[in-house]
């Protein structure tokens, strides 16, 4: 039992070798089991996100079914681009209206089905809360988690526009660089400091439950299944030590 | 092998009607009913029947998924988000696949550390080693190829590096390479091929070895945690006084195994698939793109001690050498080995020691191999390695004359 012990630590320690990154990253406390959230979350994008970036494999059916929202009410409120509700989420621009007019430095808004897993939620809360207003770009906009991001902060309107302030330093070699030690809001956004929290945190959440829309079924069903094979293997085990009682 | 048995059920009905013209029942006792395997094994004997459950596992979802997946370059990315959204329990078949893929290679592990722990590799069951070490090596074939399919940006990345090691090789280097891609690059010919390789070859060459392995097992007689041959002691029915038969001791046993093992796997399927990242990278979540470069490319864990080696060298050729040699190593081990103790049970402290600083070795490479390196890390890797190729070399020059405890002429618990 010792040895299994072990195995378990051991498989429980594989968590310690999760994703790093060097940038301090706030936590994003999402709650996929929060269903308002969801749903907080899902008008968020849809208002702020969906014109520009895909969710190439999500469905609003799938959608609509997992956060008990009716056709209807997807239809009339969300669907922004008159496609059916059975189609997946695809945005309103096309990428040849973003080269023809240069826009976001001719990067092409990417897909976001998947972000979520690949960046983490940790990462998209900090980076949304981020920007700050930088008028050397072209966009007008820079992000300290993701410099000279072409993203522009498409939230400002509800988190009002943001300063950063950055400390000079100088090393032996006369390079200097800047240190960021934090923002301040020059104008006041639509939402407080925390119902922005909570309006960032949703459409995180929203982005993890499109990244992987079978993990409500999943963790619904997690319970049952370890609780039938805890039952399975202690009659397992019984079974065993009733062979074994004449070996040993 | 136990007398021959006036058994009466398989003179007649439909067993005797089959056994006279295939040997069901025969096989039946020599592998199950009268194989007589020590009565001592422990917690590190379950994994041989776990490996074989994996392999089921593997198998049967792989066949599933295949049903649903084309190996396409510009479908395969997708395909596998439609099985985990639009095909009904797409995304269990495909968890209990990628989870099987590492579960795979941790029951492995643990059987391969149960083999150096007991002196299972050495004589007279040397074939069942190596047997076994062709599968481990075709199993990482199968993976690294299985890898591929998602089509994600490490899969794509993962395959670039690895694949390029062959080119290192003088001569024949460029012309390999292109042989094995099919392509000047990773591209849509390396995952038709990768994918053939994958569901077709290798299962089949992995299902030989798996039963050529189990033969050779069950011609010598399975080791234990004791090291003793129960075959030196024999009642007068010729079966091992130490011996019980696999049937039903051992399957009802490895039924609670199961339970244990299903336990875990189970939670991981349904609670954290990805583990973090390192059972499904981060990184193959994004589309395998041509133009950018994962931060860090690194393979699954389970080949990470291997890459920490290889990496370890700063010649590409010689560090290609390197990694190999450490698999090669595994292979030798009977002949390295030339104790005439096989347990570690009455083997003295060096050995204990060398035995441990092996297997903290591989673990801390494997670890080493996840991350990035500064010039400590590559200092660590390097001693490291070392430890992991001095194992062999100790093992070699202290078996010859080794000391050990007084070996029991019968077996103990």
């Amino acid at each position: 039992m010792k040895n299994l012990t072990l195995i378990i630590i051991l498989f429980m320690s594989a968590n310690l070798f999760a994703s790093g990154g060097g940038a301090h990253l706030e936590s994003a406390q999402t709650n996929i089991r929060s269903n308002d959230s969801l749903v907080n979350g899902a008008k968020l994008y849809m208002n702020y996100c969906s014109g520009c970036h895909s969710l190439q494999y999500q469905r609003y059916s799938r959608m609509a079914a997992d956060l008990g929202l009716s056709k209807d009410e997807v239809t009339e409120n969300l669907i922004f681009t008159g496609a059916k509700f059975s189609s997946h989420m695809t945005k309103t621009m096309d990428n040849a209206q973003v080269k023809e007019k240069g826009w976001f430095n001719n990067a092409f808004p990417k897909d976001l089905t998947l972000v979520a897993k690949s960046r983490g939620n940790d990462w998209l809360f900090t980076y949304l809360k981020s920007f700050y207003k930088d008028s050397s770009k072209s966009t007008g906009w820079n992000n300290t988690l993701f410099p000279d991001v072409s993203m522009p902060n498409v939230l400002w309107e509800l988190q009002g526009i943001q300063q950063a302030s950055f400390e000079e330093h100088e090393d032996e070699h006369g390079i200097v660089s800047h240190t960021f030690t934090g923002f301040e809001n020059i104008t006041e956004g639509k939402l407080s400091h925390d119902e922005f929290d909570t309006a960032v945190r949703d459409i995180v959440n929203f982005l993890a439950y499109t990244a992987e829309p079978a993990q409500l079924i999943r963790l619904a069903y997690a319970p049952w299944v370890l609780l039938f094979l805890v039952v399975f293997t202690f009659l397992a085990f019984m079974l065993k030590k009733n062979y074994f009682k004449d070996i040993h | 092998m136990g007398k021959a048995v006036n058994s009466s059920n398989s003179s007649s009905g439909l067993m005797g009607w089959i056994d006279a013209r295939l040997p069901v029942t025969k096989a039946y006792k020599e592998h199950l009913s009268e194989y007589y395997a020590p009565n001592n094994f422990n917690f590190w004997y379950f994994f041989g029947s776990l490996s074989l459950l994996v392999l089921v596992n593997q198998l049967l979802t792989g066949v599933w998924l295949t049903m649903h997946y084309k190996p396409d370059a510009e479908q395969a990315f997708g395909l596998v988000e439609y099985i985990m959204r639009d095909v009904p329990w797409g995304w269990l078949i495909r968890y209990l696949h990628t989870t099987g893929a590492s579960a795979f290679f941790i029951v492995i592990y643990m059987h391969m550390f149960r083999g150096l722990m007991y002196g299972s590799y050495k004589k007279p069951r040397e074939l069942v080693w190596l047997l076994g070490m062709f599968i481990y090596l075709a199993l990482m074939a199968e993976a690294f190829m299985g890898y591929v399919l998602p089509w994600g940006n490490m899969s794509f990345w993962g395959a670039k590096v690895i694949t390029q090691l062959f080119g290192v090789i003088p001569y024949i280097g460029d012309g390999l390479l292109e042989w094995i891609r099919g392509d000047y690059n990773i591209s849509d010919a390396t995952l038709n091929r990768f994918f053939a390789l994958h569901v077709v070859a290798l299962p089949i060459v992995l299902l030989l070895l798996v039963v050529l392995h189990i033969l050779a097992l069950h011609t010598v007689g399975s080791n234990n945690p004791d090291g003793i041959e129960i075959k030196k002691n024999k009642d007068e029915n010729g079966i091992p006084k130490d011996g019980i038969p696999f049937h039903p001791y051992y399957t009802v046993k490895d039924i609670f195994g199961v339970g244990i093992f299903l336990l875990l796997f189970m939670f991981i399927v349904f609670v954290k698939p990805d583990m973090g990242g390192l059972f499904l990278e981060h990184d193959n979540f994004n589309i395998a793109d041509p133009g950018s470069t994962p931060e860090h490319i690194k393979p699954v864990w389970y080949f990470t001690p291997f890459f920490a080696i290889l990496k370890v060298v700063p010649n590409p050729l010689w560090g290609m050498i390197a990694m190999f040699s450490a698999i090669i190593m595994l292979f030798v081990l009977p002949w390295l080995d030339r104790s005439e103790v096989k347990s570690i049970r009455y083997r003295l402290l060096p050995f204990k020691i060398a035995l441990f600083s092996f297997v903290f070795s591989f673990i801390a490479l494997g670890y080493l191999g996840m991350i990035g390196w500064g010039d400590t890390e590559k200092l660590v890797a390097r001693i490291l390695t070392g430890v992991y190729f001095a194992y062999f070399a100790f093992l070699f020059f202290y078996s010859k004359n080794e000391k050990h405890k007084p070996i029991p002429e019968r077996l103990t618990h």
